[in-house]
């Protein structure tokens, strides 16, 4: 029989204003194995903490309950004082009566209630708990960061400075990823290239690192310390070492007419490319889609021309597998698809374009060498409308919910470049509110309405309509003015929404890292641990967990990095124990648990066994404890009931179930 | 049937087997049961006729435990189970010498009394050489005929095909005597209210005298040890002490064999009471087709089963509460 011990904390008011903390003292006492029952205002703190140790030791506990927070805060805390009086750190249970009721609930009455039901439902299963001990696993002293742009850049290269190796998968020809597309940077306006590449120099040039451009990652097996990764390096087509640059299979290459990705189909690029002149490696790649060799059987310009020899058309896509300690997310993000927004005309005219596409138009290396035209007539603009919001702040289904953060501050960059270097095309920029939080960014809007006397509007644009002329016809509202706005345009920008690159769906489910329902990777905690996944091992740099802006992506890229860090430092790691085990006599040997299993944690071997009398022999499931992660799958794919997971076996939840009931 | 005794004999003589696994004649002329056979003198109870629905792979799992070749009879939809149980590593393929056996839809006896017949004395145009279009029943009221189709089990208007799946020879002509749509009864239980749904199902296993029967047949059923006879679980407990315990049992059951199930049709075959226990499978079924396509547990032994396997095309979890 166990000796108990109940602990109610109050959590100041957090739990104590709606749940009677005394009652629920009270109702436990009453409940089987209970020796202790008591409750503080912070179990947590120091003087919390001492309490459970004396009431260990006095009253010769041999389990205890913690009524607190979530887990997720305090189990760790609580076990380790556990372990500190004399118990197995396994012998806790946490009922949480703050998130699960205390916080959600107003009645006091039905919320002590239901605190009771979760306190005796820890009760019962404790009673069940068996004193376990975690094993030790190793840590491969290398890092995987998948996404090679900004924030990709920075996580690998703060890692490979701190000694580790690391490798980038990038999945484009080149890393540099959307900051590589910027011309200008808010609120300094410094140019974006001139900052980016020499980061990207410096990555590629670094002993540590390890770059695998036009490369997915195709399979993620282990956990936290001993990752297995096979990365797919697709068929450039075009020998890496060979390779000089020279650029001249470019030039000569017959094939112009695929739409340039870096440009965002503004204008075209050859068949065998790199994406932009900086591009790192600067070794190109054929596009086998648009490629007449590989569509007709019949060219081969590129090979001819290639001094190198270089060009290789047998090329295939070659798998590598590679261990990794850590895994960094950096997978970015993309504009939205307009397709939703037929209103702003979007595919109708080429002179309706998103922000992006402005960014190309005013690169010196972009599409128009920098000049702002029209990409209709290549005339330049007189009157230009800039909409924001485009798919933000979206209340219907047909955009999305949130602020894209960054849409407002490089509007008032596009409009104070151009009104600077273009001081007759006149500006105006419908808003629904602009948001400029941040260092200098107020102060940066300000001097585009106050010097730069750009016209904004605060209201939305109802339709755009191209007229013959070839103008646009803008339909909006003034709702400081409370009126209607119909104005003629030469050009209409759109700040369409971010999202996460599509990319990352995929890679999550691999990685076994939670999603939210807009795409963007969870953190563990939104406040304390921002950049780490729930799942261990797996850290979050830059856009693929929220809307941000380059220097937060960079502040996250090293936070990121310093917590991969963390783990690489370590030699070994502690396993979890509540890991799957089979009752032998019970198992079929029917695979079905190896079958679900996604570390691979489950064997079967031919065993001698002794089944009330009969001896034989049968295949029986074994578990690694080592690479079994306590998931869980296993025990209910299971037929027989054969498998259950210690510390969480189906007899405690039962008895948890059934306490509930009662 | 003479020409299956006469190759059971040959093998066994040949040593290739050293026992054989058929049906033996019951004490009644629809009542064939699942025999071993262990010489050439045993082989003359041997009996092959309409009658004999009994599905031999379960009883595999035992042979294969015992020393020498197995020679099994298996109709074509007897050979999905015995894949099945390949595939989960229950049976021992170098222990079975299996004959595919013909098959042209297999009776009924509960059909025959509904349809009227009954003091039944003999039975004839039920053998594999026969057409089996009519049957011809010589009752103590006389002569009596009923068509074949009308007297099948239900199993066999939904046909699985005359293919054997696997068989190391083949001997009989097979017949599809598929003529009705799988779905048809489930898709007339989903659309019940939830209520009906209940009472159907209420009216139906309250029935259950728990004798066990579907479980033992059942092929997917091959614990060593079930959950309901075990006290590790209180499982059977639990269907105990709810004032519906078959209710329970039977859930339990179908989630258990869920994905396994080769819709071979043998629970509701032997049910004493006549519970129509296949619709719960064949509910199961009809979801898996639908989420995941088109699977039959079975039809070979190397294909991952939809429950247990995981693909990025998989249909996410809320689908199914959408589509109430």
């Amino acid at each position: 029989m166990q000796r108990l011990g109940v602990f109610v904390c109050h959590c100041g008011s957090n739990i104590a204003a709606t749940v009677d903390v005394k009652k629920v003292v009270e109702m436990a006492k009453l409940e089987p194995g209970v020796v202790h029952a008591e409750d503080y205002q912070y179990m947590c703190s120091e003087a919390g903490q001492a309490r459970i140790a004396q009431a260990i030791q006095e009253k010769g506990l041999t389990g205890i309950v913690v009524c607190s927070c979530s887990p997720r805060m305090h189990e760790a805390t609580f076990r380790k004082c556990a372990e500190k009086a004399g118990i197995n750190p396994y012998m806790v249970e946490i009922a949480n009566i703050r998130e699960h009721c205390s916080w959600i609930h107003k009645d006091m009455e039905e919320a002590t209630k239901k605190a009771v039901i979760l306190a005796r439902a820890a009760i019962a299963k404790v009673n069940l708990n068996t004193p376990l001990k975690a094993g030790e696993s190793r840590v491969t002293k290398r890092a995987l960061v998948i996404g090679g742009g900004i924030a990709g850049i920075q996580t690998a290269l703060d890692i490979a400075e701190a000694g580790y190796k690391v490798d980038i998968v990038e999945k484009t020809p080149s890393i540099g990823g959307r900051m590589s597309q910027l011309d200008k940077t808010f609120p300094t306006l410094d140019c974006s290239a001139c900052i980016l590449t020499p980061k990207m120099v410096e990555a590629a040039a670094h002993e540590n690192i390890t770059i695998y451009t036009y490369s997915e990652v195709e399979k993620v097996t282990g956990f936290v310390g001993d990752f297995t990764v096979d990365i797919r390096k697709k068929a450039r087509s075009v020998n890496m070492d060979k390779c000089t640059g020279c650029g001249v299979c470019q030039e000569k290459c017959p094939s112009k007419k695929a739409p340039s990705e870096f440009n965002r189909g503004l204008n075209t690029r050859s068949a065998i490319y790199t994406p932009f002149a900086q591009a790192i490696p600067n070794v190109p790649v054929i596009d086998r889609e648009h490629c007449i060799k590989f569509k007709t059987g019949k060219c081969g310009v590129c090979a001819k021309v290639c001094q190198a020899g270089a060009i290789d058309y047998e090329q295939k896509d070659e798998i590598i597998t590679e261990k990794y300690g850590a895994i960094v997310v950096a997978t970015g993000f993309d504009i939205i698809k307009l397709d939703n927004y037929d209103e702003y005309a979007y595919n109708q005219s080429p002179d309706v374009i998103t922000s992006l596409e402005l960014e190309r138009i005013m690169n010196a290396a972009g599409p128009t060498k920098g000049h702002l035209e029209r990409m209709s007539d290549h005339k330049p603009p007189k009157n230009m409308v800039f909409i924001q919001c485009v798919g933000s702040r979206c209340s219907d289904n047909r955009g999305k919910s949130y602020c894209s953060k960054i849409c407002c501050m490089y509007t008032a960059k596009h409009a104070m470049l151009i009104r600077d270097k273009y001081p007759d095309v006149n500006i105006t920029v419908f808003y629904i509110d602009v948001r400029t939080p941040g260092k200098n960014f107020d102060e940066f809007y300000r001097r585009a309405v106050e010097e730069y006397h750009v016209n904004y509007v605060k209201g939305q644009v109802g339709k755009v309509i191209p007229q013959p002329n070839g103008q646009l016809l803008v339909q909006g509202v003034d709702l400081l003015d409370n009126k209607q706005i119909l104005m003629e345009a030469d050009m209409v920008v759109l700040a369409a929404a971010i999202e996460p690159d599509p990319s990352v769906r995929k890679i999550a489910t691999m990685l076994t890292a939670s999603i939210d329902t807009n795409n963007f990777l969870t953190e563990a905690h939104a406040k304390l641990r921002p950049v780490e996944s729930p799942t261990a091992g797996i850290f979050l740099s830059g856009v693929c967990q929220g809307p941000k802006d380059v220097p937060e992506t960079v502040s996250q890229a090293g936070a990121a990095a310093v917590k991969a860090i963390g783990l690489l430092a370590k030699d070994k790691l502690l396993t979890n124990p509540c890991t799957a085990k089979p009752d032998e006599l019970l198992c079929n040997g029917c695979s079905t648990c190896a079958n679900v299993c996604p570390y691979g944690a489950i064997s079967y071997e031919d065993k001698q066994v002794n089944d009330h009398g009969i001896r034989e022999v049968r295949r029986i499931a074994q578990v690694n404890s080592a690479l079994c992660q306590g998931c869980g799958a296993c025990t209910v794919a299971c037929p027989s009931g054969a498998m259950d997971l210690q510390g969480f076996s189906n007899r405690q939840i039962i008895a948890e179930v059934d306490a509930i009931c009662r | 049937m003479q020409e299956l005794r006469n190759r059971a004999k040959e093998l066994l003589a040949d040593g290739t087997v050293v026992r054989i696994l058929g049906w033996r004649a019951g004490d009644l002329p629809y009542n064939p049961e699942p025999a071993y056979f262990q010489s050439a003198e045993e082989l003359d109870d041997f009996v092959y006729n309409g009658f004999c629905g009994a599905n031999l792979s379960k009883y595999m799992i035992e042979a294969s435990k015992l020393e020498g070749k197995t020679l099994v009879f298996l109709k074509p939809c007897d050979t999905y189970s015995f894949n099945q149980l390949l595939k989960e590593h229950r049976v021992d393929r170098d222990k079975a010498y299996i004959i595919g056996v013909g098959c042209k839809g297999k009776l009924n006896a509960e059909n025959l009394k509904k349809l009227g017949i009954k003091g039944v004395q003999s039975i004839s145009g039920a053998e594999l050489s026969d057409p089996c279009d009519t049957l011809t029943v010589q009752t103590i009221y006389g002569e009596k005929t009923c068509s074949y189709a009308d007297a099948m089990l239900e199993r066999c208007h939904v046909c699985k095909g005359k293919e054997h799946m696997v068989y190391d020879e083949l001997i009989g002509e097979s017949k599809d005597t598929k003529d009705a749509d799988r779905f048809a009864e489930v898709e007339k239980i989903e659309k019940m209210s939830p209520e009906e749904k209940f009472a159907f199902f209420q009216s139906e296993l309250s029935k259950c005298i728990r004798c066990n029967a579907c479980r033992n047949v059942c092929p997917a059923c091959s614990c060593r040890k079930c959950v309901f006879d075990s006290t590790k679980f209180d499982s059977s407990q639990k269907a105990n002490v709810d004032s519906f315990e078959e209710k329970m049992f039977h859930i339990i059951r179908a989630f258990h064999v869920a994905g396994r199930c080769t819709d071979c049709g043998e629970c509701s075959r032997v049910c004493p009471q006549g519970i129509p226990l296949h619709l719960f499978n064949r509910k199961f079924i009809k979801d898996i087709d639908t989420f995941y396509g088109d699977f039959q547990a079975g039809e070979d032994t190397e294909t991952k089963a939809p429950l247990t396997n995981f693909t990025f095309e998989d249909v996410e979890p809320s689908v199914v509460a959408e589509r109430r």
